[in-house]
């Protein structure tokens, strides 16, 4: 099962503007998913009898910088049974510290996996994920300030007191 | 400060930076890592249990919320990021070949499975896959497996250890020590190798190396038949581990759970074999999956034996790798391993994901290069341990609070890599 048939197969059942982007030539091709069609989309691919993307490798959010003014979300896609893999791509609109977050829909139902990888996603980079059970920060603390893999991301000074740089 | 000269603080220098360290307020742990569960919605002969992050189960700084009823296990909220270091952030100021010590340092039993698949993503996007000779290759494969043994024999011993079976252990670790002092032979280090470059290795095999291996090969086959007497096939092993923490297949996919668990529970998926990286196409061994012998597919049990199972198969693979090492691409005078090791490494812009076998699982990177200079833009870590432990309330509900440490335990995760 190859790229384009995987993207016909999307191209014919949702509408129009659901694939923004379609890179087939790159080393690992990708398709672009509008934001608020992603869990559809994974859905099907899921479910469909000719896909069967069942194991979620990877899940991985990224900062493009405030020139860019974009963060985008990446889901590495395999499908055991077919042996395909698949990359699709969000991309959202930036916003900066203290304002509302990025959101776009968790795809926690589709699998498991991404719940502890959107909880990361959201501790590091401070992206919301929509309809998520469970969106708490994973791997700093409660209390901490920021999201620390965004590009512009400053560290508090101190944290309970702890001075935060380190100084030699 | 002049060379030589002895670096002895300056006292004088101290006590004016005396500074606060750390406010103490009554609330400070509570407010950094808070229960999931509030004590309002508990009902009633329900109980909070807080195990770790020191307590010896649960194999490194990892905390368990447990909610109680009785000795019953009515769910389980791990709480990770105790030994969280970074790596993504370090990542995005390194250069492509200072990152391999960090590298190392995520799943530090098993530093050189990691390097070997960093090195690996790291090629590929240069596009020098091809030409990297078969002899290190063949290398990479041999140390490669010689740590997935030496994983494996943590994972065993210190499973026995919560088990209640503290022989085993003692053996697991002298079987081990053989291995780190190969390893050590190599490279230098026991632990933390740096050996695996992208573009080649550090240094090529010592002289006598091959013999010694072979020894090693020879001694150890019969200590694993041992090891299987003593503890797997055990009477009390196997009660308190057959039946305990089950995990169906559709579970385990669905989880991202990969490795020896997922295999356990009944898949024969490998990526050495799924994706056939390196030389391992051009190698045998068997994958062994669980078949729920002793009680369930997919048990505490199953998951123990694929990975004693596994040891056979790398001691196979090890054997065939110095047999090819000692005849087809024999040690030369003039072979350098550093010979395509790039001065540079400045890949084209793209985003490249790649993956490879760990003994724990799958381990991934993600890279997105811009194609303008030596670091990454962003670096990402797909752990395996990371999506193995997500599984845990799922298989622990329902048991007792002893199965749950023979269910920790049998997962086989090291904090290092979970956390990163």
């Amino acid at each position: 099962m190859v790229f384009e048939h995987i993207y016909i197969l999307l191209k014919n059942n949702f509408p129009e503007n659901t694939i923004l982007e379609a890179s087939p030539e790159s080393i690992q091709p990708y398709l672009v998913i509008a934001p608020s069609e992603i869990e559809k989309v994974c859905r099907f691919l899921y479910a469909h009898e000719q896909t069967y993307f069942d194991f979620l490798s990877c899940l991985t959010a990224l900062d493009n910088g405030k020139e860019a003014g974009t963060m985008e979300v990446i889901y590495h896609l395999y499908s055991i049974p077919y042996d395909a893999k698949m990359v699709l791509k969000v991309i959202l609109e930036r916003s900066s510290e203290g304002q509302t977050l990025p959101q776009v829909p968790s795809v926690s139902s589709v699998w498991q996996t991404a719940n502890w990888h959107e909880r990361e996603a959201f501790d590091l980079l401070g992206i919301y994920f929509l309809n998520h059970p469970d969106l708490r920060r994973i791997l700093l603390p409660q209390d901490w300030e920021g999201h620390p893999l965004r590009k512009d991301y400053q560290h508090q000074e101190r944290y309970h007191g702890i001075r935060v740089a380190y100084e030699p | 400060m002049k060379p030589n000269e002895l670096n002895i603080p300056d006292e004088s220098k101290r006590s004016a930076q005396k500074e606060i360290q750390y406010v103490f307020e009554k609330d400070n742990l509570l407010k950094s890592e808070p229960n999931k569960y509030k004590l309002e919605d508990l009902k009633s002969e329900e109980m909070i249990l807080s195990i770790g992050p020191q307590h010896p189960s649960t194999h490194g700084v990892l905390r368990i919320e447990v909610i109680t009823r009785g000795e019953i296990v009515v769910d389980v909220v791990p709480h990770l990021g105790y030994l969280h270091r970074c790596f993504e952030k370090h990542a995005e100021s390194l250069p492509f070949n200072q990152i391999i010590p960090y590298v190392d340092r995520m799943d530090y039993v098993a530093a050189m499975n990691s390097e070997h698949a960093y090195a690996m993503g790291v090629e590929k996007m240069l596009g020098i896959t091809e030409q990297i000779p078969k002899r290190v290759e063949f290398i990479r494969v041999l140390v490669a497996e010689m740590n997935r043994l030496a994983s494996h024999f943590v994972a065993l011993g210190t499973y026995g250890v919560d088990i209640g079976a503290f022989t085993p252990f003692l053996w697991m670790m002298r079987d081990r020590e053989h291995i780190m002092r190969l390893l050590e032979w190599i490279c230098g280090a026991r632990m933390l190798y740096n050996y695996i470059w992208v573009g080649g290795l550090f240094y090529d095999l010592p002289v006598g190396f091959e013999e010694r291996c072979l020894e090693f090969i020879k001694y150890l086959k019969p200590k694993l038949l041992e090891t299987q007497e003593l503890l797997i096939e055990n009477k009390i092993f196997i009660q308190r581990t057959a039946n305990v923490g089950v995990l169906p297949m559709g579970l385990a996919i669905n989880y991202g759970v990969s490795g020896p668990m997922l295999r356990a529970s009944g898949l024969k998926y490998d990526l050495r074999r799924v994706d056939g990286y390196s030389v391992y196409p051009e190698l045998e061994f068997e994958i062994p999956i669980g078949k729920g012998e002793m009680g369930t597919t997919g048990d505490c049990w199953d998951r123990t034996w694929v990975r004693l199972q596994e040891c056979y198969e790398s001691v196979h693979i090890i054997a065939q790798c110095l047999e090819r090492l000692t005849t087809d691409h024999k040690r030369t005078r003039d072979f350098d391993p550093q010979a395509l090791v790039p001065k540079k490494i400045r890949p084209k812009a793209m985003d490249f994901y790649v993956r490879a076998e760990n003994p724990k699982g799958e381990l991934g990177f993600f890279f997105r290069t811009d194609g303008r200079s030596d670091v990454p833009v962003r670096c990402k870590a797909r752990s395996c341990c990371f999506s193995n432990l997500s599984v845990l309330p799922e298989i622990s509900r329902g048991s007792m609070i002893a199965d749950l440490i023979a269910i920790i335990g049998s997962i086989d995760f090291v904090l290092g890599e979970v956390d990163r």
